[in-house]
């Protein structure tokens, strides 16, 4: 008869063992303030559809104190969602070579987080240039 | 050990199958010089403080991937950490995470050497080769495309780092996901369209939620996260690909 005993170790609280595991928690959940975040457009866009007054009531539903306190949050948790997307690009991507040296890395998350600098910069300024 | 002045503590993870019905902690005090491994640190309770304690281990160099463990709960390989790294605190050493514990610090890896024969880990040429038509020419940059992904020792750090792997074992995993694309990407390799059908499956790519960190702690410099998440693509790819092409693999 076999003595082994092979033991099995539990796996529950395991995002609590490591803090990078943590991190990774904080990095999905932002996906989550996200979708949250895209309702809300999306019901502005029904509001839109359903006349001005509609529309206008949904804007001031946004400039309730309670409400601007809730999109600062959302806008701190879609930018470091933001950081994170652009962070793990690099793995997803085929390897890439520039002359007989990779490429690094952080050269291209630092390329999507410049871009996506630049992207909101450019969307800010417009929606101040048209006043809005 | 002619300046062994400083002593360390290290606790290790005890599991018995013939007495204990679960792993226990047991502390032992380590004399220890700077240029000592953990692995070193267990070798001398293993000879002076108690010859029962387990664990595997052979070059004392990272490169026969025997020594792998979890050092105040990080994957590591124990002969390329160093007890000064801990001192003045203590250590705790384990065995490797997501693995059924054998005894001590040995852990079964029957599950990983299966999945290894499934990703057929070796060169499949494209067609029959006579001896004499001479070697494979290869050039730099396609030896690049799949170089590092070569340098995989088996160590299964990478395992003990993917909580996917320890909560659905059935998940093929990093490393060997990673060899899958290292015979995938090289050019004297035909077997794609075979390992394709595995990279597709539940078990192969889509079990990857892309934590990252088997990655961070590879003791080679091999990228899993990336060879998984590129074939991500590869599979989406294989999958749109076969209302296209005839003979397509997806299942």
């Amino acid at each position: 008869m076999s003595a082994r005993k092979p033991y099995v170790r539990p796996m529950a609280g395991w995002w609590r063992r490591n803090p990078y595991y943590v991190r990774y928690m904080i990095m999905e959940a932002t996906s989550v303030i996200v979708a949250i975040y895209a309702v809300i457009l999306l019901i502005g866009v029904w509001r839109l559809s359903q006349g001005q007054v509609p529309y206008e009531m949904w804007l001031n539903s946004l400039r309730q104190p309670l409400a601007v306190v809730f999109h600062g949050f959302l806008l701190l948790a879609m930018c470091y969602h933001a950081y994170t997307w652009w962070k793990v690009l690099p793995k997803t991507l085929p390897l890439i070579h520039f002359g007989d040296k990779p490429v690094p890395g952080l050269l291209l998350s630092t390329a999507g987080w410049t871009a996506t600098l630049v992207a909101s910069a450019a969307i800010y300024a417009t929606v101040r240039w048209c006043g809005l | 050990m002619s300046d062994a002045t400083k002593t360390i503590e290290i606790e290790v993870l005890r599991y018995r199958p013939e007495q204990d019905a679960e792993p226990v902690l047991q502390t032992f005090q380590v004399p220890f010089t700077d240029d000592m491994s953990v692995l070193q640190g267990l070798q001398y309770i293993k000879d002076y403080l108690d010859g029962t304690v387990s664990f595997r281990w052979s070059c004392r160099m990272a490169i026969c991937g025997s020594c792998g463990m979890m050092i105040n709960g990080k994957p590591e390989l124990s002969c390329k950490t160093f007890l000064r790294q801990y001192y003045p605190g203590k250590l705790r050493v384990e065995a490797l995470a997501h693995f059924p514990i054998e005894r001590d610090l040995v852990v079964s890896i029957d599950d990983f050497v299966e999945k290894l024969e499934t990703i057929k880990p070796y060169i499949i040429p494209r067609e029959p080769r006579a001896l004499d038509a001479g070697e494979y020419l290869q050039t730099p940059a396609e030896l690049a495309q799949y170089e590092q992904f070569s340098s995989c020792i088996n160590c299964l750090l990478c395992y003990a780092a993917c909580p996917q792997y320890g909560m659905n074992p059935s998940f093929t995993g990093p490393a060997a996901l990673a060899l899958l694309h290292r015979y995938n990407a090289d050019s004297r390799d035909g077997g794609k369209a075979q390992r394709m059908e595995l990279v597709n499956s539940e078990e192969g790519v889509w079990s990857c939620t892309l934590v990252g960190y088997c990655s961070e702690v590879c003791p080679k410099g091999v990228d899993p996260a990336r060879a998984i998440n590129m074939n991500k693509t590869n599979s989406a790819l294989d999958y749109f690909l076969r209302f296209v092409l005839p003979k397509g693999t997806a299942k």
